[in-house]
């Protein structure tokens, strides 16, 4: 499905600030994976995810999807097979334009965007029911403008933009770290209703470990730029966040230095 | 009774006048408003469109085809300012004052000369001063249709997508939206528009101007503001929004014929423009910083003001005795 091959970056190479922020990645997602990445401040997790989305492009190795190498193709070409929420609520929607626009901008990612009327009345009512789903009552409020509503509620029209086209792969960048407890919890019950029933490949970055063993069926642990752990199977149904600590020291030779990590 | 009469005489040539930069505000409005660009190529564009039209119509090519012929010289300028912008990554501002600078040059050699005068009674014009109510009935004209039309536009899928990438730059690129196409199409449309209202302008006045773009820019906000804040209440429909900044347009010149009737020296105009603009842009940062605290906080401040005299006298007699 997804295939990072000896992938590295570093930023402001050759100056003061230089920061290696990737050193050779390699990784490999089945189809149907929902692999959640965990690790400290600048471990690499968001730079991973953004060498996928192809926000930069990496200093060496190759992306591939689906057999397709993708490493030379523009973010918003990629934008074809990936569905990307951000941890920032406001990144994910135009705040000016209407729920329901938003969501016809979605419906059309990887489309040629031609002359025709960009929402169509059959639309309306297959977003009234997708909004449903939500259970928010944003099935009424389509001409609503994105700017007014919530945190949570953003996060959830995101989600939905994001998978309703069926992505090839479901990048989630700490997409609950900027809610209240509450409706992260209801964002991440989206989450894994989403991918559940579309049957998605994930990659979802977070800072909370319980988050992190709790959903998906591969965890993967970065430090310093490096995979250092990736625990799949039966291995990470069973895992706890001590079993988790120990194993981190064991394999990075430190200890876990997150304390956003231990207390959420 | 006379000067009033002379204020009411003036009116239709005010309101043709505030048609034609009405459009020009209608294609300001899609670079300053929709792609949120401060594009100055329009001081240039304006004045490309003026020196086309000019040129060819009065070396007798109809005058339709004149103004489609300015129409598109527009829109390359839109073209060029966009390059620097997006391909050369220049700041918008700087890329529109490179594009403006070279446009200056280039309207020269377009019009061979500084000043170009088109005699309406000697070629045939859509518009002209000389009959200002067939002026204005064709001016309404080309409002509504350029209204209609991008009205229809921004409803399509790529017109959506050119108000998100104004909107939201990541996620538009997020959901497959190239921006930089997108900038570049709405500098294309906005100078277009420009360089529409410059050929009209010269229709209508009678002749190009090399310098007549000058502080084109700020006119074009101008009507944009007055266009918003009146008619931004009424309605968010999309088209009265537009048909607003039009009005705005034909607002700004019903006013600027007041104040020369009341007798203010014309020369100070586009200081009086600059004002005005810079007034209604500061007003927005103004008030939330300066003239949003509660009462409360009104109150707490004035104790804390209080308290701080108090100390300092009391320092001042503990360090005297």
């Amino acid at each position: 499905m997804l295939e990072l091959k000896n992938i590295s970056k570093t930023f402001n190479a050759g100056t003061v600030n230089e920061k290696v922020a990737l050193k050779n990645i390699n990784l490999t997602l089945e189809d149907g994976d929902f692999v959640t990445i965990i690790g400290g401040n600048g471990a690499g997790k968001s730079t991973m995810l953004n060498a996928v989305a192809g926000t930069w492009l990496p200093d060496c190795g190759s992306v591939i999807v689906d057999g397709v190498d993708i490493t030379d193709m523009p973010e918003y070409k990629r934008a074809k097979f990936l569905g990307r929420v951000f941890q920032d609520p406001r990144m994910g929607t135009a705040t000016d334009m209407w729920l329901e626009e938003n969501l016809a901008i979605a419906k059309r990612r990887g489309k040629s965007r031609t002359l025709r009327w960009a929402i169509t009345r059959k639309e309306r009512d297959e977003y009234r029911e997708m909004l449903k789903q939500l259970d928010l009552g944003l099935e009424h409020r389509l001409t609503t403008k994105m700017g007014l509503f919530s945190g949570g509620q953003r996060q959830a029209v995101t989600l939905l933009m994001a998978t309703m086209n069926k992505p090839k792969l479901l990048l989630l960048d700490e997409h609950t770290a900027a809610l209240d407890p509450k409706t992260a919890a209801k964002v991440l019950e989206l989450t894994d209703k989403f991918i559940t029933e579309g049957k998605l490949t994930a990659l979802m970055v977070t800072h909370n470990m319980k988050d992190a063993i709790a959903h998906g069926n591969r965890l993967i642990m970065m430090n310093a730029g490096q995979i250092i752990l990736d625990i799949k199977g039966e291995e990470k149904k069973n895992l706890t966040v001590e079993m988790l600590l120990e194993q981190f020291s064991k394999a990075s030779g430190t200890e876990f230095m997150n304390d956003r990590a231990l207390l959420a | 009774m006379d000067f009033i009469l002379s204020l009411l005489r003036s009116m239709p040539g005010a309101i043709s006048l505030g048609l034609i930069w009405g459009i020009m505000a209608i294609g300001v409005y899609i670079t300053y408003k929709i792609l949120d660009i401060a594009d100055l190529t329009v001081d240039g564009s304006i004045c490309t469109g003026a020196c086309v039209c000019a040129i060819l119509t009065v070396n007798g090519v109809n005058v339709w085809i004149a103004v489609l012929a300015a129409v598109v010289a527009g829109m390359l300028t839109g073209l060029i300012t966009g390059f620097f912008h997006t391909v050369l990554g220049i700041p918008a501002i700087l890329a529109g004052i490179l594009t403006q600078l070279m446009l200056w040059s280039i309207n020269l050699k377009i019009l061979g000369k500084a000043n170009l005068g088109i005699n309406a009674r000697a070629v045939k014009v859509i518009v002209t001063q000389l009959d200002k109510s067939k002026a204005i009935m064709a001016l309404i004209g080309f409002v509504a249709v350029v209204i209609l039309l991008l009205y229809l536009f921004f409803g399509t899928e790529l017109g959506c997508s050119l108000r998100a990438t104004g909107c939201n730059q990541n996620m538009s690129h997020a959901q497959g939206i190239n921006n930089r196409f997108n900038k570049i199409l709405g500098l294309i449309l906005s100078n277009g528009l420009v360089a529409l209202s410059g050929a009209l302008l010269a229709q209508y006045q009678g002749f190009a101007d090399i310098n007549m773009g000058r502080g084109a820019i700020v006119i074009g906000l101008a009507a944009v503001i007055i266009g918003d804040a009146i008619f931004g209440h009424i309605s968010v429909n999309f088209g009265v929004r537009l048909a607003g900044v039009a009005l705005g347009g034909v607002i700004y010149y019903v006013v600027y014929q007041l104040v020369v009737w009341f007798g203010l020296d014309p020369e100070l105009l586009k200081m009086l423009s600059a004002l005005v603009v810079a007034v209604f842009l500061a007003v927005p940062y103004v008030k939330s910083t300066y003239f949003s605290y509660t009462p409360r906080f009104k109150a707490e401040r004035k104790a804390r003001k209080i308290a701080a005299r108090k100390a300092k006298k009391a320092a001042k007699k503990g360090g005297n005795s």
